[in-house]
């Protein structure tokens, strides 16, 4: 009985602490996302200056996306560069955690290494799209550089293709993202007792099987965290696809990715198809968060 | 016996191949994670006219020029840099200190709420950002806070995904029983936190801080709706109004000048906080 | 920047040269005449009740360095700040980068009315491109209500005046400068391919677009593109159309953009010229003769400070561009300068228009000091004839008949407030047709959904 009291008396602590992170929640998120959700049903824009509603309009903003049929192509042309960006990213991420993690290896300088992996990540995007830019234009130092190695004769133009596009923007963020991913699995790393290393060396495991059998399972919260941030991230995709296409998505609107789209209706300040939009876009990730939560289970498994 | 022989042997030979493969590999993405400030030094050393005939991959020597025009010119820029350090410190530091927080909450306490306030968390960490922007600036309109550092900082104190990883390492790396024999020692429950857990999490601490501190020094789109006097404004909505400069004073020199100049404190920053990081992660691999 | 300041230098004593005929007691009278409008000034702001405040919104400091060096009385205070007599000047000062200049200015508009006198905005800037948003509104003040009349801008190009006059044809804006445009082509490509530089010889074979296009065709058998890119070409087109772009709430494309598109097309396929974005370093790479352009459109400015001319090896840099008036006249750039309804400070904003945008002598002054085409006619007709104005970029040649010459009979009556979005979407929709990745109808599609994306309440 006196136990019992003790633990609620702790327990109104997580109230507290909670506290803070809702109060500023409510206020700097919630109302915005209420307006937002609330703006999905009525037709809201404006026209220059001239505002054009709100006039309720029930469903018929969501029909407008999905009958216009759009919404799919964004969404498909998300996922695809997504996965061309992540599915490197985290095979780089895992191989280089592995390599940092593994004592027989006795990897000099690599602190080094570790350290330097994470630097694009500080360049500005617009910075870094400016550069890319330069580099790839048909007249630049890449396209000089394959024309004199004889791969080809005459300048590739990596920004009218859809597949040279849709690489570029993967590789820029599969740079910019490595590194921030690594830390990540490092950092989890860490929390790894080395007894068991050094038990499975005892054993004569091969560090292969050390990283699946050892290092992979153990890793899982970190990983549930890591894929799921990077598919939120993923389907956020804007700045990269905006800058390095000036904001059109080309060719064709191949690169146009969901949040491009997003902007375009926030441009003319629409708040009813934004809204609209926001929601589809907050279903969709719901959907595939909670799939990937299934996929990799529940981690209940301590570490 | 015999098997395992064979095994070691394999083994001892795959090492020196497989570090090769590493220093290889690792030399290569190095080269590739450097090029870019290469570039962007090389740059900020050209002027205008330069830049407008091309790329090279060799220094000129126009640095000091462009960084005395970009001086002379009306932007604040040392303002520029002191107030987007006060923004992305202030970030930074409310930021990880109550994700930390609250992941604690949700870690150690049993309370009614907790089991929905756990998934209704992960839900509004997949709102996009750019879905509440506008009713956030109408908001901050309504409250009178433009110009002000206040919406740029004190959102951070609701950071879903920073609070996210916080519950994940904590799972790994707090055990309860800790928490426990603090209590036993009389310690206060917000001595507790502020005493025990926080140092506990200090690698996962310096991860986030590092994230959140970048993202906000490189943020363009939240202070450019908020921030109007120049005094008051952070680097990358300087550099975009030295973008639109108009055609006279049009110089990318001291665009590259300007940008070279706002990553060197991200740069310190970063090589500090990663000590800590880089550390713990040795130390667990040198105690083999 | 001191290479910069040389070539500005030059070009200041260019300036100064060409004004030479007024010799030095215009430039006396000039300056007392400045002490004159200080202390009228200053006598006007004291009695007056108005406001102590002046609100200026913009986006760079381009018209902020214009009012402290040309207009009398303003000190400046700070980066931000300055005063003129006891009324203080507040800069607004937002860069255009992702629309933060627009989202802004629209913010403050909206809450003009219920704004606190020193609050209100007095004074804000526009481009040619958006102009007509605005302009079509009651946020703006018509330019008679502030007591500005007619006469006072008779000497203004009329094209300044088109951009910024709404749909009821009230005059709603105001600018300093003229930007009438011309085609620079390079004079050894000329005289090697054509025998001849001389401008009225090269004008014959660019006289039209047809013409254009045949000669796109002898300079691709010489090695060079006639343009650099097909978007060169884009602001010729669009500034000469003859109906708008949307017409009764339906976006309606122009005949001769249909041209623009059709002449393009035949010039991107037969590899006359390339489809780089404007500022591209493929696009500028024919600034130096390696890059084998012949010819760019353009404005003085563009000649004067973006083709690299303070740049060892350019061909501006040599001299070696000459200007011709090409197929049709244009201007590119501007800036306006607006009144916001409801300002406390009428009498002030009515002074500051009128001493930058219809005073003689302060115009020869922003010619001057920077090197800027000023919005008056006879001043800039009388430079044209002057024969010692002599433009190094040029070779010598007086370029301003020939931009004169453009922008005198240009129409601009056919503006509507959705071309920024339309020229914008147009240009590039069209650009995926003429790489061959979209037909034509494909294209044209993505151009209509584009614009709607953009302007809701338009169909097509």
């Amino acid at each position: 009985m006196k136990k019992k009291g003790k633990v609620v008396r702790y327990n109104k602590w997580g109230y507290i602490f909670l506290l803070p992170f809702m109060v500023v929640f409510v206020v700097f998120q919630l109302i915005p996302l209420f307006t937002t959700i609330y703006n999905s049903f009525f037709e809201n824009y404006r026209s220059g200056l001239m505002q054009v509603g709100p006039n309720f309009v029930g469903l018929d903003n969501y029909k407008r996306l999905f009958v216009e049929g759009d919404v799919w192509i964004y969404a498909k042309n998300t996922l695809i560069m997504w996965i061309m960006c992540f599915v490197p990213q985290i095979l780089l991420s895992l191989l280089l955690g592995a390599w940092f993690s593994d004592v027989s290896l006795k990897l000099r300088g690599s602190r080094f290494f570790k350290t330097v992996i994470y630097l694009p990540n500080l360049i500005m995007a617009s910075a870094f799209a400016m550069l890319f830019f330069t580099l790839f234009s048909d007249g630049g130092p890449v396209n000089s550089l394959l024309m004199q190695l004889g791969i080809i004769h005459t300048p590739y133009q990596f920004l009218s293709h859809v597949g040279s596009t849709r690489g570029l923007i993967a590789l820029m963020n599969c740079l910019m993202w490595f590194g921030n991913t690594t830390i990540l699995l490092m950092a989890g790393m860490m929390g790894i007792d080395t007894s068991l290393f050094e038990a499975a060396e005892v054993d004569g495991a091969t560090s292969t099987q050390v990283f699946f059998r050892i290092t992979l399972p153990l890793l899982r919260p970190i990983l549930v965290y890591v894929m799921i941030t990077s598919l939120i991230g993923g389907l956020q995709l804007f700045d990269v696809p905006q800058i390095l296409t000036n904001g059109t998505g080309d060719p064709v609107r191949s690169s146009m990715t969901l949040i491009m789209f997003l902007n375009k209706h926030l441009y003319s300040k629409n708040y009813g198809m934004s809204g609209a939009l926001s929601v589809i876009l907050f279903i969709i990730t719901g959907i595939l968060s909670l799939i990937v939560f299934k996929v990799t289970g529940n981690d209940k498994r301590k570490g | 016996m015999a098997k395992n022989e064979k095994q070691n042997v394999k083994q001892g030979m795959g090492v020196h191949a497989r570090r090769a493969i590493a220093y290889v590999t690792l030399i290569i993405i190095s080269f590739f994670c450097l090029f870019w400030f290469y570039i962007l030094i090389i740059n900020a050393t050209r002027s205008n006219g330069e830049m407008s005939s091309g790329f090279t991959a060799i220094p000129s020597t126009h640095l000091l020029e462009n960084w005395k025009n970009l001086l002379a010119g009306t932007l604040p820029v040392w303002s520029g840099m002191l107030n987007s350090l006060i923004v992305a410190v202030g970030t930074a530091v409310l930021c990880v200190y109550f994700s930390t927080m609250t992941a604690y909450a949700i870690h150690a306490y049993d309370f009614k709420i907790k089991k929905y306030v756990y998934p209704f968390i992960l839900m509004i960490m997949m709102i996009p950002t750019q879905v509440t922007a506008l009713g956030f600036v109408q908001l901050i309109g309504n409250l009178g806070l433009e110009d002000s550092f206040i919406p740029l900082i004190v959102p951070a104190i609701a950071s879903p995904v920073t609070f996210f990883y916080m519950k994940q390492s904590m799972e790994s790396s707090l055990p309860l029983s800790l928490i426990e024999a603090a209590r036993i020692d009389g310690s206060g429950e917000f001595r507790t936190f502020n005493h025990i857990v926080l140092p506990l999490m200090k690698p996962a601490i310096a991860v986030q801080a590092i994230f959140s501190f970048v993202s906000s020094w490189n943020n363009y789109f939240t202070p450019a709706l908020i921030l109007h006097d120049n005094k008051k404004k952070t680097l990358p909505i300087l550099i975009a109004q030295l973008r639109s400069a108009d055609w006279l004073k049009f110089d990318m020199g001291q665009v590259y000048v300007m940008i070279a100049f706002s990553i060197f404190p991200v740069i310190i920053v970063y090589l500090i906080l990663s000590k800590h990081i880089v550390q713990g992660v040795a130390l667990g691999s040198v105690k083999e | 920047m001191k290479k910069k300041i040389v070539s500005a230098l030059l070009c200041l004593s260019m300036a100064a040269t060409m004004l030479a005929g007024c010799g030095s007691d215009g430039k006396e009278t000039n300056t007392e005449k400045k002490d004159n409008t200080q202390q009228e000034a200053g006598a006007d702001n004291a009695e007056s009740d108005e406001g102590k405040v002046l609100n200026i919104y913009v986006w760079n400091e381009e018209f902020k360095s214009r009012v402290a060096a040309h207009y009398p009385g303003y000190e400046e205070v700070d980066a931000t700040t300055g005063k003129i007599g006891d009324v203080t000047v507040k800069w607004n000062i937002t860069p255009t980068d992702d629309n933060a200049y627009q989202n802004n200015l629209d913010a403050a508009l909206l809450e003009q009315a219920d704004a606190a006198d020193d609050d209100k905005i007095d004074i804000f800037l526009l481009e040619a491109d958006y102009a007509l948003k605005y302009v079509n509104t009651d946020y703006t003040m018509p330019i008679k209500e502030l007591g500005i009349t007619e006469e006072d801008l008779a000497n203004q190009y009329p094209y300044t005046k088109d951009i910024v006059t709404d749909s009821e044809g009230e005059l709603k804006g105001l600018s300093w400068q003229a930007c009438p445009g011309a085609l620079f082509y390079n004079r050894e490509a000329a005289m090697e391919i054509f025998g001849t530089y001389e401008p009225e010889e090269i004008q014959k074979y660019v006289k039209d677009w047809d013409t254009f296009t045949e000669t796109a065709k002898t300079l691709k058998d010489n090695g060079y593109s006639i343009v650099s890119s097909a978007n060169d070409t884009y602001r010729v087109y669009s500034n000469n159309v003859t109906s708008k772009w949307v017409e009764d709430g339906k976006i309606n494309i122009d005949d001769n953009l249909m041209k623009w598109v059709e002449d393009s097309k035949k010039l991107v396929e037969a590899g006359y010229v390339g489809t780089h974005d404007m500022w591209s370093d493929d696009w500028s790479k024919g600034f130096y003769p390696d890059g084998k352009v012949f010819a760019y459109f353009g404005p003085a400015w563009l000649i004067n400070f973006c083709m690299a001319a303070d740049t060892e090896g350019s061909i501006a840099n040599a001299g070696g561009w000459a200007a011709t008036e090409g197929p049709q006249g244009f201007y590119w750039g501007g800036t306006w300068i607006a009144a916001a309804t409801g300002t406390d400070n009428p009498t002030l904003v009515k002074d500051i228009m009128l001493t930058l945008t219809a005073d003689e002598d302060t115009m020869i002054d922003i010619v001057k000091d920077d090197d800027d085409f000023v919005n008056n006619k006879p001043a800039m007709e009388a430079m044209a004839e002057d024969e010692s104005y002599q433009s190094g970029v040029l070779g010598g040649q007086n370029p301003l008949g020939i931009f004169c010459k453009g922008v005198d009979d240009l129409d601009l009556s056919n503006l509507s407030p959705y071309d920024a979005g339309c020229n914008e979407e147009f240009q590039g929709a069209m650009a995926n047709y003429f790489k061959g990745n979209a037909t034509l109808d494909e294209a044209l599609d993505q151009f209509y959904k584009a614009v709607v994306e953009k302007y809701p309440e338009l169909t097509y």
